[in-house]
């Protein structure tokens, strides 16, 4: 079946199998669990595309006020300083640590709204009956879901960042350091887009395949 | 199987030390303040914070720990020929699930980055802990490529008869 690229894959469904997503072995259809690892299994996991969506749209809504509210309040000499996910990347310039600022700027601001589009992308692309399903470019679907997947826990270097640095820089010192409210709304994005992903079935991705060979 | 299972119950012995030893060090104006990753931990258990708090404890300590545990619990009596534990297929079935939720090695670039930031105000420096969580993460990552899942798997299901 795979030899010739230009014919379409054969999905485990067609085959009358369904695979386990868990530990990956393969069954005949209408068995309802894993003879390996004992969960239940699904051809399709059932609600994947809701599932996405609403915590897609959660993190999306939570990233909001992570960037409005102040991450870091550096208190010294009384006075108070805010500092946004942006405005910690500009400071961070501003010292002259170019390659640390990309790196916060990447984990924070990149990645996440890179994860929003991709993430979208998928869900709207494995649509049934979406016009974007189309054989070629599968492959570079399921790539894209693969980084996805891996990249976003990234995120979270600047939650500890605040972290470490409110644990170290405390009122001994002339300076204190304490988290803002966007700490625990950026976690909370990170956590929802890392839930997105995993509740997106990537199964689904190949079942453009079927409707093309149907 | 072996090597894993090595590899991961060195991961463990090391988390205990890093969670303990002083982690990192402060120094401004004659003041030195030492903070182990406990402290820094806890540095959200004010007010509206407490739950960050927890999810960060259970983020860099608690979820590795269980990970690593569960890896160990699954494989070594497989690693040692034996047939698998009662509920190793459970075991390891969590492990797997944490397996994104571990951010050990993310917690290093945090402090990486912290230590810039803080550079303007106070000298910091790097306690023993700092080190042992380093390696941990080195050890936690080589034994994450050294095992493959379906092989686990597999060989999780020849032994059980
Ligand atoms: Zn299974």
């Amino acid at each position: 079946m795979s030899e010739a690229h230009s014919q379409p894959a054969l999905t485990a469904r067609q085959a009358g199998l369904v695979g386990c997503h868990s530990c990956g072995r393969v069954h005949e259809m209408g068995t309802t669990h894993c003879t390996r690892c004992g969960v239940v299994l699904h051809s399709r996991m059932p609600g994947s595309l809701q599932k996405v969506w609403a915590w897609l749209f959660a993190g999306m809504v939570v990233y909001i006020p992570a960037n409005i509210y102040p991450m870091l309040l550096t208190t010294s000499l009384g006075h108070t300083s805010e500092s946004t996910i942006i405005g910690g990347v500009i400071e961070l310039v501003e010292y002259g640590s170019i390659g640390v600022a990309l790196i916060v700027f990447v984990a924070s601001v990149l990645i996440p709204v890179g994860k929003f589009v991709a993430i979208g992308y998928l869900a709207l692309v494995v649509r049934p009956g979406s016009r974007m399903t189309r054989g070629s470019g599968l492959h570079g679907r399921q790539r894209l879901f693969e980084v996805v997947e891996f990249i976003g826990r990234w995120s979270m270097i600047d939650v500890f960042v605040v972290a470490i640095l409110s644990a170290l820089v405390q009122l001994d010192f002339a300076a204190t350091i304490n988290p803002g409210i966007a700490a625990v709304s950026f976690s909370l994005s990170v956590a929802f887009t890392m839930l997105a992903a995993q509740s997106f079935d990537p199964r689904l991705i190949w079942d453009a395949e079927e409707t093309q060979a149907a | 199987m072996t090597r894993i299972v090595m590899l991961a119950a060195t991961a463990l012995v090391l988390m205990v030390a890093a969670v303990f030893f002083p982690f990192l060090e402060i120094s401004a104006g004659g003041m030195v303040r030492r903070s182990s990753l406990l402290d820094a931990v806890l540095a959200f258990s004010t007010g509206m914070m407490l739950p960050l708090t927890f999810a960060v404890a259970a983020l860099i300590i608690v979820l590795p720990v269980i990970r690593l545990s569960t890896i160990v619990y699954a494989l070594a009596p497989m690693a040692l020929g034996w047939h698998p534990a009662k509920h190793a297929v459970a075991a390891f079935r969590v492990a797997q699930a944490l397996r994104p939720w571990a951010m050990a090695e993310i917690f290093i670039v945090g402090v990486s980055v912290a230590l810039v930031k803080v550079a303007g105000l106070a000298k910091l420096s790097f306690g023993p802990a700092f080190w042992t969580f380093a390696v941990l993460v080195l050890v936690t990552v080589l034994s994450d490529n050294y095992m493959c899942r379906l092989t686990v798997w597999k060989t999780l299901e020849e032994r059980r008869k």
